[in-house]
């Protein structure tokens, strides 16, 4: 068995190597969806707790609740319900957009609040407007801190993507309950190494996009 | 003084028994009527908890007063847009409160960008402000505010507060974080600088020398209101008990005595 986890000449891939890019290619758009999904909302709501704080332990809380309910049961609770219940990837994506919020949400909040207060006075006090205070100052300046939580969410959601194969939304996963169910380790790897490798890169590009970001204050 | 302060009729900045009052209904600020002239430097001075910067927020709108009228220009503040009015009105403030994300310039260039200027013209200003404040554009402008001393720091405030020509500048211990070298420096450079500009300026600070030295007149405030508003000569002269303690404090008190 070990001798299969390390055989790195996977003859599974090599065999079925088109498969595998289809799933692979199914596994990045439930991801890409789901994380351009959460960052559209997440992004917003997070600016809004800034404004409105009083929003915030709601907000922040009930998603906290949503992180604790494991995987598998979640994209379970959710089957019946009507509109959602209808597609497999549908579900999937709404789940894992669910997932990826929290972080988002809270990342985005505490870099805004960051600010520095006497930047934020000067900006204010020289004249810019609420939009302009947004864009010009807390957005630029938080920027990395949102990146950092994007990136968290995003490997995240990679791995917790291979379990939307259970309720048969596709994705790599479809290799690692196959291979489960086949007592096949190769079939396993087929799906998990693949995984492995995207979380790796979104990790490290993101984490690229981070640096980039990060004003030149040191 | 070096330099008498320039009369005019209509005061550049009024208040008339104005109170501040925080959300919890603390007063900070009790009936504080005072009229500052236009071209004139006016030195806020008190400890801290004296009603100083709450006094300088209110006349650019970062605090609404709970009661009494403002009027800025003999315009009353609620007859402003506000962002016009700030737009309108410098502000420096201790470390200078730069953008980090922006160059000398860029922070320099805010207010005019702002005011949608001509990009020419813009840049000739920018040029223009920072040479005024000493520093030389080419070797300061493509810097970060990180990259800066807290003196050039404190310079850069002052060129953004200055850069799109407002008739009042308001200043909030401006020098209060730098070393007592560079803050004499700067506090010259003030002085030669205003003697051009004629500003008018509300100066905040909890030093007696500074207020002696760049003042036009002294208001001193205490416990959320305002004491009484003295030339430099009668501050030092004064035998009110509440300003015994500060001149006592002060060694520029002879400097003045003797000037």
């Amino acid at each position: 068995m070990l001798q299969s986890i390390f055989d790195l000449r996977n003859e599974f891939i090599v065999k079925n190597k088109s498969e595998v890019l289809t799933l692979a290619a199914e596994h990045l758009c439930l991801v890409g969806v789901s994380m351009a999904l959460a960052i559209l909302i997440g992004v917003p709501l997070g600016i809004f707790l800034t404004r409105r704080p009083v929003w915030k332990s709601l907000i922040l809380g009930s998603n906290s609740v949503i992180q604790t309910i494991p995987g598998l049961a979640l994209f379970g609770l959710l089957l019946p319900l009507p509109w959602l219940g209808a597609r497999a990837d549908r579900l999937a994506i709404f789940a894992l957009t669910l997932y990826a919020l929290l972080p988002i949400i809270q990342n985005t909040y505490v870099g805004i609040t960051g600010v520095d207060p006497p930047v934020r006075e000067a900006a204010t006090a020289m004249g810019l407007t609420r939009r302009q205070l947004l864009w010009k100052v807390e957005l630029p300046l938080a920027s990395n801190v949102i990146v950092a939580g994007i990136r968290v969410a995003t490997v995240a959601t990679v791995g917790l993507a291979t379990i939307a194969a259970a309720i048969g939304a596709g994705g790599l996963g479809e290799f690692i309950f196959r291979g489960l169910a086949m007592v096949d380790n190769h079939v396993i790897l087929a799906g998990a190494v693949p995984a492995a490798l995207m979380a790796l890169s979104a990790y490290w590009l993101l984490g690229l996009v981070q640096r980039l970001l990060s004003p030149a204050r040191h | 003084m070096a330099h008498a302060p320039a009369m005019s009729d209509s005061p550049a900045i009024e208040f008339v028994h104005v109170e501040y009052q925080t959300g919890d209904k603390r007063v900070l600020l009790s009936d504080l009527s005072l009229r500052i002239r236009r071209g004139e430097v006016l030195m806020l001075l008190g400890p801290s908890g004296s009603g100083k910067t709450t006094s300088l927020k209110l006349i650019n709108c970062l605090l609404t007063p709970s009661d009494g009228q403002i009027s800025v220009d003999g315009r009353p503040l609620q007859e402003w847009n506000v962002i016009q009015l700030r737009r309108h009105i410098g502000y420096a403030i201790q470390e200078g409160g730069l953008f980090p994300h922006y160059t000398v310039e860029a922070n320099v260039a805010l207010v005019p960008r702002l005011e949608k200027w001509e990009p020419s013209r813009i840049q000739a200003r920018v040029r223009e402000v920072l040479s005024m404040v000493g520093l030389a554009p080419d070797r300061f402008g493509s810097r970060y505010p990180h990259q800066l001393s807290g003196g050039q720091r404190q310079r850069v405030g002052l060129a953004r507060a200055l850069a799109a020509d407002p008739s009042i500048l308001l200043m909030d211990e401006p020098f209060g974080a730098l070393d007592p070298i560079t803050r004499s420096e700067l506090q010259k450079e003030f002085l030669a600088l205003q003697q051009r500009l004629s500003k008018t300026v509300v100066f905040v600070t909890h030093d007696v020398s500074e207020a002696l030295l760049l003042g036009d007149r002294i208001a001193l405030m205490d416990a959320g209101t305002l004491r009484g508003v003295y030339l430099p000569r009668q501050f030092v002269e004064s035998t009110d008990p509440k300003v015994k303690p500060y001149v006592d404090a002060c060694r520029a008190m002879q400097q003045v005595l003797q000037s």
